[in-house]
């Protein structure tokens, strides 16, 4: 399946939904969403990860950005992901920095 | 504004090039593309070889154009990769001469010495595939791992409690309760540092991580058809890369934030993380082993040689790293900054490091410029060093390794002192010099008490059960008719070889264990225990299990509930260290009262009071801390008392008296009741009779005045 990440704000909320496989080819794509949401005034970022697929350490590498980027006082929320990717981000030790849940954040 | 320097000048087969920098060596991913950087003293040519992940062929090969060498560097950036996907090699061509010592060979692929990661053995155990080309392949790292604000924790060396410990052992066992795609790696290690927590280690030594092929010589056992591996992985491919088969992720590539997770974890938990190092041969073997990078490199620089252009083999491993090449020295320098940088390491343990103070015709050096470049770097500069002094050619240097101050050494003479002394046949002379962190081998030399790694039992040799288990090894299972493994084990099984259901036999076996740790815990020096111990791990009775992937390694969980008594002393022993810096003097004991307190900072007894029986043949030893002189007098303390029965009757022993207002609380005593064998700090009980105590048999006591 073919990659795919939109960006939505709303009430100081970024939501990224992304969908597909995110690899060294299409995280590009990925990280300039995050950098369209880190130039907005948000307090959190939220991820939905239910449609993704796979994830490679180019990903994860984004999401590292992510949270250098977006600053110490935004949380990031990861919902929903799939258990392969769910795995890559345990064994790497970063869902000690974020937040995973099952539901969507509001403000 | 954009450098200038990013666009291509040159093209090959398709590929935008341009001259590279020779330095960093490696392959270092740069704006627009990668830097590809290589160097040898006698090759004539150079060729980048470059594969898509996993492709049996090469995609391209690009030589190196004549006008990209720099002296002997070979250095070019190769524009447009995408580096996540492609692997990379080397051919090299110049002279091939046995006895010259040169093995150029340009049909081989050879993996660049620097490489940050390498592919090939991905996952652990899965047979290779020996008709690919190209084995081990060299693949790019990112180094953005997201370390906040973590950075080595500089425990003070005579503070450290050192667990040494293989990483796939920890948690294979089906028993370790980690998720099943965790076992045996990184992330399983990351599991289960709760457990580490609460024994109260504050360093990990780690047995090689770096990239090693389990498959190397690995074998059937003629008896019993099993696979054998190279299993504790002493025999290096790749210096600067993490073992892919220890990360779960390994399959993904993803070793190198996998173990930097684990590491980050562990020092949020206040543990420390020593590499186990194997600088002095590598996995290319004798003659007749493969040619994986060095030898097709540089054959005649990275090895030592005979005249007649054979390996030396100083290791007896098949050949010997010319370390104190001033090329050899570079890498090793090199590899060890970019572990303390990169991964955040806390120290180093080198294996056979007798072998790195060999000239390179293998005599010994008075001053080698690789132990002093080491000791003396700035980005080291807080790691700790710590040596294996002694190699496989027969050079011992325990107590007369060359140090600069800085470097610490496993003290095998700690080792076979306590041993002798707990079956009952040393001198109380040489014990006494053990306890107090061997000055007899280092304060002459100014060499802290902190030189001395104290230990009993390490991955070589018996575990602490099967010490007080077995007189001698049974390493049948080994393959090679239990030649294999060391003889003068100095152990002693307690009246009956192996296993046994008699209970006697048993609580002795216990109590032997528990002399051990608190011997080991009461002495200067830095403590170093083995992966297991804690808990009456057992081999078997095989000393040398570096091929096994099985039970005989593997750490038994259930071990944890069955000698719950182990554990609990030792946890116990450790955190009354811990609670008592008397225990972790800077420098050596002076013999004499330097603070007014009215006792000397150590005094030596005996089963009476102020009188120590040196005879030869005396098998009790008491020994009285004057809590005033802990750490010199900057941190003053309780007053300590450790007396020590290793006769086979029991004995009252006198107590010194202690200074008014204070009294005799007994923290362990090795020969009461399991339950009652020792307290947890600052809940010893009061001692009954302040004058004295009967010590049982084999049995060691620890008081605690204040």
């Amino acid at each position: 399946m073919a990659f795919d990440a939109t960006l939505e704000t709303t009430d100081h909320i970024a939501k990224i939904t992304l969908s597909g496989e995110l690899d060294a080819s299409t995280a590009p794509a990925f990280k300039s969403k995050v950098e369209e949401a880190a130039k907005g005034d948000v307090t959190k970022l939220v991820l939905l990860m239910q449609d993704l697929e796979f994830m490679a350490s180019a990903g994860l590498r984004v999401l590292i950005f992510a949270k250098q980027k977006m600053g110490a006082n935004v949380d990031i929320y990861i919902v929903s992901p799939q258990e392969t990717v769910m795995d890559t981000i345990e064994k790497t030790g970063f869902h000690h920095s974020v937040i995973v849940t099952d539901t969507v954040p509001t403000a | 504004m954009e450098r200038i320097d990013i666009h291509p000048t040159h093209e090959s087969n398709g590929f935008k090039l341009r001259r590279g920098q020779p330095y960093p060596f490696g392959a270092t991913i740069v704006p627009g593309g990668v830097n590809f950087s290589i160097f040898s003293s006698h090759a004539t040519s150079c060729t980048l070889v470059l594969f898509e992940k996993h492709a049996p062929q090469p995609m391209a090969e690009i030589p190196f154009p004549e006008e990209f060498r720099l002296g002997n560097v070979y250095s070019m950036v190769v524009f447009d990769l995408n580096y996540e996907e492609i692997e990379y090699g080397y051919r090299m061509d110049g002279p091939n001469n046995f006895q010259q010592g040169h093995w150029f060979d340009k049909s081989k692929i050879l993996m660049d010495p620097y490489a940050k990661i390498i592919g090939g053995r991905d996952v652990w155990g899965v047979t290779p595939n020996w008709d690919d080309i190209y084995q081990h392949r060299a693949r790019l790292a990112f180094d953005d791992f997201d370390w906040e604000d973590d950075r080595p924790l500089e425990i003070a060396p005579e503070d450290q409690i050192i667990y040494e410990m293989h990483v796939r052992s920890f948690t294979r066992h089906p028993s370790s309760g980690v998720k099943e795609k965790h076992r045996g790696t990184f992330a399983g290690m990351r599991d289960k540092i709760p457990y580490l927590k609460e024994l109260g280690v504050n360093a990990v030594e780690l047995m090689p991580i770096y990239e090693f092929d389990e498959f190397e010589n690995s074998r059937p056992n003629p008896q019993t058809g099993e696979m054998l591996y190279n299993y504790w992985g002493y025999s290096t491919v790749g210096f600067f890369s993490p073992k892919a088969g220890y990360a779960a992720t390994g399959k993904f590539g993803m070793q190198v934030d996998e173990l930097k997770a684990l590491i980050k974890e562990l020092h949020k938990n206040d543990i420390e993380v020593i590499l186990d190092v194997v600088f002095n041969h590598t996995a290319e073997g004798n003659e007749m082993g493969p040619t994986i990078s060095f030898r097709g490199i540089d054959n005649k620089t990275y090895y030592m040689l005979t005249p007649e252009g054979y390996y030396f083999n100083f290791s007896g491993c098949g050949n010997t790293l010319n370390c104190n090449n001033p090329i050899v020295r570079g890498i090793v320098l090199d590899c060890l900054r970019y572990w303390a940088a990169e991964y955040h390491i806390d120290g180093f343990r080198f294996d056979l490091a007798s072998i790195l103070g060999r000239d390179p015709w293998g005599a010994p050096l008075a001053n080698p410029p690789l132990l002093e470049s080491l000791a003396f770097d700035p980005i080291l500069a807080k790691c700790k060093l710590i040596a294996e002094a002694w190699d496989a050619g027969g050079l011992y240097q325990v107590g007369s390794f060359p140090a600069y101050g800085r470097w610490g050494e496993w003290n095998g003479k700690y080792r076979d002192g306590i041993r002798k002394f707990l079956k009952g046949d040393t001198t109380v002379g040489e014990m006494a010099q053990r306890l107090s962190g061997s000055p007899d081998l280092y304060a002459w030399a100014g060499r802290a008490p902190a030189t001395s790694i104290n230990f009993i039992t390490a991955h070589d040799g018996f575990t602490l059960m099967d010490l007080v288990s077995y007189d001698g090894k049974h390493n049948e299972a080994n393959g090679e008719n239990n030649n294999d493994g060391g003889n003068d084990n100095d152990s002693w099984n307690c009246g009956w070889e192996g296993p046994t259901d008699n209970p006697g036999i048993n609580a002795l076996r216990h109590r032997q264990i528990k002399n051990a740790v608190a011997m080991l815990m009461v002495s200067q020096g830095v403590p170093m225990i083995l992966m297991g111990d804690e808990v009456g791990r057992t081999k078997y009775g095989n000393n040398n299990t570096y091929c096994h992937d099985n039970g005989l390694n593997w750490l038994d969980w259930t071990l944890l509930e069955k000698n719950a008594d182990l554990f609990k002393f030792f946890k116990h022993c450790i955190a009354f260290r811990k609670a008592h810096p008397v225990l972790r003097n800077t420098w050596h004991f002076e013999n004499r009262d330097y603070v007014g307190s009215g006792y000397a900072d150590i005094t030596w007894h005996g089963t009476q009071a102020w009188n120590a029986n040196w005879s030869a043949h005396n098998l009790t030893l008491a020994f009285l801390l004057c809590g005033k002189h802990a750490k010199q007098g900057r941190e003053p303390d309780n007053y300590v008392y450790v007396a020590m029965n290793m006769h086979w009757k029991a004995h009252w022993f006198e107590i010194p008296g202690l200074p008014q207002g204070m009294q005799w609380h007994i923290f362990a005593n090795t020969g009461a009741n399991p339950g009652e064998d020792s307290w947890k700090p600052g809940t010893e009980p009061l001692l009954e009779n302040q004058s004295g105590l009967l010590i049982g048999d084999r049995s060691v006591a620890i008081l605690v005045g204040k």
